[in-house]
C-alpha cells in the first residue's frame, strides 16, 4: 500500500486561484467573471494583473450565467466564480439554456461547495450540484481533491471546449497529490490498489478514503482507493475493471445521497457488472452551522463511516 | 442593401413566411413575428455588415443579432433563409421532427445564424452584453443589436443586465424592446404592469429612442440614430411600438394569436393580406 503524506494543508479554492493565473498568462483567451465574491474565490491576482480580462458583475449570477456564455461566442473562454450554491441553483436555468444547450465554452467554477463552508449553514452549503450540472447534457463535472489537483485542473479545463463544472472548497485539507501532476478530464486515479473493496472518492473526501484504507489494512482488507476528479464522464473502464476484481464498492462524497457520484457508480454497476455499493453521502438532509470536521463527523462523512461501509459491503458480496 | 421599397416586400414576404410556418406545423407563435417583421427584414437586408454565406460563431467584424424572445423564430428563420443563411426550402420543416428549426432557436442542430438558445426568456441581454465585451475585447468595433419582448421586461434577469449595460459602459449594444403591449394572457398592463419603461431604462442609465416599428421608414432611420448615439459610453435601448399580428386585420388589436396557429380558414383569409413579393417557399 502506497503511503500518501503532506506537508501542508491548503484550501482547494487558492488551487483555483493560482491555477486561473497561470492559465491566464499563457492563454489571452481566458476571462474571469465574479459575483461580489473576488476575495473568497482567489480571483484577485486574476484581477490584479489582467484587469481588462475581469468582470466584476456583482451580486447578479443569472446576468453572469449569460455574460460568460456571450463571451465565448466571440472566442472568449470565460471562468465564472461564485460559491457552488449561486453557480447552480441559483441559476439552473440560465446554465441550462445559455449555456449547455447552447454548447458554450464556459467554466462554471464552484466554491464553498458541500458542508464544508461551515458556519453560513444550509443556505449556503449546495450539496445538490453535482446532481443538478451532471444531470444537464454537454456538461462535464470535474471535482478535485486538494490544492494541487485543483490548480492543475484549472488549467487543464481551458483546453477542454465545452461547458463544465468545477467544483471545490473552503476549508483547509491536506494537499497531497503531485505538485506536477498532469490532470487528464475523465480519467480517474487509482491512488492504492487491493483485492476486498473499492472506495471511490471525489473532493474532500478523497483524503478520508485513504485514511479509511489504512484503518481496514489494519484489519486485514485490502482496499482499493480510486479518485473519481470527474464525475463526468465517468472512467467506465476504470469503474467496471476495479469492481471485477474487488467484488463490491463504497463511494464517498459531500454531496446529497440523491444524484451523486454514488448514483453514477451505482448505475455503473448495474448495467454493466451487478454488485453491491454502499454509500457515503449526506442522507438526503440540509445541513446546519458548525466547524467543517464537525460538520462531516455529524453528517457521516468521516473516515470512520467509510470503514463502517466497507465492512457492511463486503459482507453483502 | 435593400432599398425601402423592396424592404416592405421583404416584410411582407416574411409575414407569408410566418403564417404557412405556424399554420404548417399547426404550431407556434404567429403574432411577435408579424409584428417584428419589418425590423427583421430592416436588420438582415439594410442595417446589419453580415456573411450570410460563411456563418462564423465569432461573427468577427460583424453585427451580431440576438433574439431574446426565442417564440419569434418563425419570423427570424424566415429572414435568416431569405437572407442566405440556409435554403428558404427549409423553412417548411419549422417544428417538426428531426429539424434545425426548433419551436425555439437553438444551436445544437447547427442551424446558421444563431448564436445562442433562446426561449425561455430574460436571458438574451446578458448574452449580447457578454457578445458586446467580448468584441471590445476582440477591438472589433461592430455592433451586438438584441430584440426582447415587452412582456419579458418582468423577468428579473433583464433588470440585472440593465444595470451591468450601464454601469460598465457597454456602448456597442443596441436593445429593442417589442412594444406591442400584449403577452399570453392578456395586456402587459393587466398581466404585470411595466409603469413608465421609459423611464425605467433612462433611470438605469441607457440612451432610449423610440419608434413606430410598423413604418418602415421610421425603423430605418432609428436604427440610424440609434447607431449614431453608439461609442459614448452608454448602451442604446429602442422602445420599438409595434401592433401584434401586424396586417392581418383579425390578429391585430388581440393578444389572442400570441401562441396559436391559424386553421384553414383563417389561414386563407390571412394570406389574402399579404402580396407574394418573393416566392413561396
Amino acid at each position: 500500500m502506497k503511503e500518501y503524506t503532506f506537508s501542508e494543508k491548503k484550501d482547494t479554492r487558492s488551487g483555483f486561484g493560482a491555477g486561473l493565473l497561470e492559465a491566464a498568462r499563457s492563454n489571452p483567451k481566458i476571462v474571469g467573471l465574479c459575483a461580489d465574491l473576488t476575495g473568497s474565490l482567489k480571483m484577485n491576482d486574476f484581477q490584479n494583473e489582467f484587469p481588462d480580462r475581469f468582470f466584476q458583475v456583482g451580486i447578479a449570477e443569472a446576468n453572469m450565467m449569460g455574460i460568460a456564455a456571450g463571451l465565448s461566442t466571440g472566442g472568449k473562454i470565460p471562468y465564472t466564480g461564485t460559491f457552488a450554491n449561486f453557480s447552480t441553483a441559483r441559476v439552473f436555468d440560465q446554465v441550462r439554456q445559455s449555456i449547455a444547450y447552447s454548447e458554450k465554452n464556459v467554466k462554471i467554477c464552484a466554491s464553498h461547495a458541500g458542508l464544508t463552508l461551515g458556519e453560513d449553514g444550509a443556505t449556503h452549503q449546495n450539496l445538490e450540484d453535482i446532481g443538478m450540472m451532471k444531470m444537464l447534457p454537454n456538461m462535464t463535472v470535474v471535482v478535485p481533491c486538494d490544492y494541487n489537483q485543483t490548480r492543475a485542473a484549472t488549467i487543464a479545463i481551458a483546453d477542454h471546449h465545452g461547458p463544465l463544472y468545477l467544483r471545490f472548497g473552503r476549508p483547509k485539507v491536506p494537499n497531497f497529490t503531485d505538485p506536477d501532476q498532469k490532470f487528464e478530464i475523465g480519467k480517474a486515479i487509482l491512488l492504492n490498489e487491493g483485492t476486498d473493496v473499492t472506495i471511490f472518492a471525489t473532493g474532500h473526501l478523497v483524503w478520508e478514503a485513504l485514511e479509511a484504507g489504512k484503518t481496514l489494512l489494519k484489519k486485514g482488507i485490502k482496499a482499493e482507493i480510486i479518485n473519481i476528479h470527474t464525475i463526468k464522464p465517468l472512467d467506465l473502464e476504470m469503474v467496471i475493471q476495479s469492481v471485477r476484481k474487488t467484488g463490491c464498492a463504497v463511494t464517498a462524497e459531500e454531496h446529497q445521497i440523491n444524484g451523486g457520484l454514488g448514483e453514477s457508480i451505482a448505475r455503473t454497476l448495474a448495467t454493466n457488472l451487478p454488485a453491491p455499493v454502499e454509500m457515503v453521502a449526506v442522507n438526503d438532509q440540509f445541513g446546519e452551522s458548525g466547524k467543517p470536521g464537525e460538520l462531516m463527523k455529524k453528517y457521516g462523512l468521516s473516515a470512520s463511516n467509510i470503514v463502517e461501509a466497507a465492512r457492511k459491503v463486503m459482507s453483502r458480496k | 442593401m435593400a432599398d425601402i421599397k423592396e424592404l416592405k416586400s421583404i416584410a411582407t414576404q416574411v409575414r407569408r413566411d410566418v403564417l404557412r410556418m405556424v399554420h404548417g406545423a399547426q404550431s407556434g407563435h404567429p403574432g411577435g413575428p408579424l409584428g417584428c417583421a419589418d425590423l427583421f427584414a430592416a436588420l438582415y437586408f439594410s442595417v446589419l455588415k453580415h456573411d450570410s454565406k460563411n456563418f462564423k460563431m465569432e461573427g468577427k467584424d460583424e453585427d451580431l443579432f440576438f433574439l431574446s424572445n426565442g417564440h419569434l423564430s418563425a419570423g427570424w428563420y424566415s429572414v435568416l433563409s431569405r437572407s442566405g443563411y440556409f435554403d428558404t426550402a427549409e423553412l417548411k420543416t419549422f417544428r417538426a421532427i428531426d429539424s434545425r428549426l426548433q419551436g425555439h432557436p437553438a444551436t445544437e442542430e447547427g442551424l446558421p445564424g444563431i448564436r445562442v438558445a433562446s426561449g425561455s426568456l430574460g436571458q438574451g441581454l446578458s448574452v449580447a452584453i457578454g457578445a458586446a465585451l467580448s468584441k471590445k475585447l476582440n477591438r472589433d468595433p461592430h455592433l451586438v443589436y438584441c430584440l426582447m419582448g415587452d412582456g419579458e421586461q418582468q423577468e428579473g434577469q433583464i433588470w440585472e443586465a440593465a444595470m451591468f449595460g450601464a454601469g460598465r459602459k457597454v456602448d456597442n449594444l443596441i436593445g429593442i424592446v417589442d412594444y406591442n403591449g400584449k403577452q399570453i394572457d392578456g395586456p402587459v398592463d393587466e398581466v404585470m404592469p411595466l409603469g413608465n419603461l421609459k423611464a425605467k431604462w433612462e433611470a438605469f442609465g441607457w440612451e432610449v429612442l423610440e419608434m413606430n416599428g410598423n413604418i418602415m421608414e421610421e425603423v430605418l432611420e432609428t436604427l440610424e440614430k440609434a447607431k449614431g448615439l453608439c461609442g459614448k459610453q452608454k448602451p442604446v435601448l429602442i422602445l420599438m411600438h409595434t401592433e401584434m399580428g401586424y396586417g392581418v386585420d383579425f390578429m391585430m388589436g388581440t393578444h389572442e394569436w400570441h401562441g396559436k396557429p391559424p386553421n384553414d380558414e383563417q389561414f386563407e383569409k390571412a394570406m389574402a393580406n399579404f402580396e407574394e413579393t418573393l416566392g413561396d417557399y
